[in-house]
């Protein structure tokens, strides 16, 4: 009876350390979590900046440019998924994942062929432990991407898609990431970034407004060259940041569960204990009474 | 006197924005110098020195590796992928 006891008080100990451990990494996600946000906030003034860029040469020039056509010549494309580096976010990676497997699945059904990037150990080994191959990944930053890796992202994905189709050139790049809307809601979201679709945030031009007759420097070309990648650049950043404050914000509450169960596991095990201790109680009891009425007995 | 409205804007954050009586940067093909009533322009930079002449306060010089600046109405905005200011505050 003893031993069962010993259980009970083994099985609290580590659940209470379990709980210690939890609450640490909820406090860190939450103290992480607002930095996350404001990076968020910090990136927009560029790319709010590239965009009313990006569509002023839009409305002002017809230029066409390879990022903004489609290629025919490839069936290959891109998917870029994005997750986190550790477990411990509740069904964060899961569901970036099971997004894009759907994705996956839809586009190998309209023909296509798919090349794998990943950025987060765990789409890592997701992948690799079903035996997919990832033409190139990135991890150890996903909670905090710094613009150095959006930019070697970015670059990878932008030479994919302008490289020949024998050099592994893909026609495509689709992006999962997990938007983050706000601490409570993180949706799993797919976009197409490339080919560039119509520009987001080009006003809709009205015939009576004079717009401003932009000079280019060197040339209307030459700068959509230099805008465009840019732009992919920035867009791809605030994916990755997204996805790093999504992450974080699912880890604090998944940590924040984690607690709690923690707290009802103890508080179940410390009423089995009090009970086996009490029911030993009880037994002993009962065999000193039933010892005395023994040796009392006439 | 008019004066420009100037955005210097990092790739992960803004480094400096405010009123300005003249602005120069390292367009493609040459310096480049925005004054007050400029016509659009939008010009791929190189890399170069970003000098901004703010209407109070110490001029503004940063490094920049490549970006572009805009010019519509006054209003300036300087993008860069990264910033290096070497002298002047930048606002918060």
């Amino acid at each position: 009876m003893g031993g069962q006891q010993r259980v009970y008080r083994e099985r609290i100990r580590s659940t209470q350390s379990l709980k210690k451990i939890f609450r640490a990494m909820e406090l860190i996600a939450a103290s992480r979590i607002g930095k996350a946000r404001s990076r968020v906030t910090a990136a927009a003034p560029y790319a709010r900046a590239l965009t009313r860029a990006v569509s002023a040469v839009a409305t002002h020039s017809n230029v066409t440019h390879p990022l903004t056509t489609e290629r025919t010549d490839t069936s290959r494309v891109a998917v870029l998924v994005a997750t986190s580096d550790r477990g411990m976010a509740g069904a964060y990676s899961a569901s970036a994942i099971r997004e894009a497997d759907k994705l996956i699945e839809k586009l190998t059904a309209e023909g296509k062929e798919i090349a794998l990037y990943a950025t987060g150990r765990r789409a890592v080994a997701f992948y690799s432990f079903r035996g997919r191959p990832i033409v190139r990944s990135w991890v150890g930053e996903s909670d905090s991407p710094t613009v150095e890796m959006a930019q070697d992202v970015a670059d990878v994905l932008l030479d994919a898609f302008t490289a020949p189709v024998d050099e592994g050139g893909v026609g495509e790049l689709h992006i999962v990431y997990t938007q983050f809307v706000n601490m409570v809601t993180q949706v799993p979201r797919v976009i197409r970034m490339l080919p560039l679709e119509v520009v987001e945030g080009v006003a809709p031009v009205d015939e009576a407004e004079a717009l401003p007759l932009y000079d280019f420097e060197p040339s209307a070309e030459e700068v959509l060259d230099s805008l465009l990648p840019r732009y992919v650049r920035s867009r791809i950043y605030s994916c990755l940041l997204q996805a790093g404050a999504s992450e974080l914000a699912a880890r604090q509450r998944a940590m924040h569960t984690a607690t709690e169960n923690a707290e009802d596991l103890i508080r179940d095990y410390t009423r089995l204990a009090n009970q086996a201790r009490q029911s030993e109680i009880t037994q002993e009891i009962s065999e000193i009474v039933s010892g005395a009425d023994a040796l009392a007995g006439p | 006197m008019a004066q420009l409205d100037v955005d210097l804007v990092a790739a992960d954050r803004k480094i400096w924005s405010g009123a300005a009586t003249m602005v120069v940067a390292p367009a493609a093909d040459g310096e480049m110098g925005i004054l007050p009533g400029h016509s659009p322009v939008l010009a791929v930079l190189r890399a170069g020195e970003v000098r901004i002449t703010p209407v109070s306060g110490e001029p503004l010089r940063g490094t920049i590796d490549s970006g572009f600046l805009s010019v519509d109405a006054d209003r300036v905005t300087i993008v860069a992928a990264s910033v290096a200011l070497i002298s002047g505050t930048p606002t918060r």
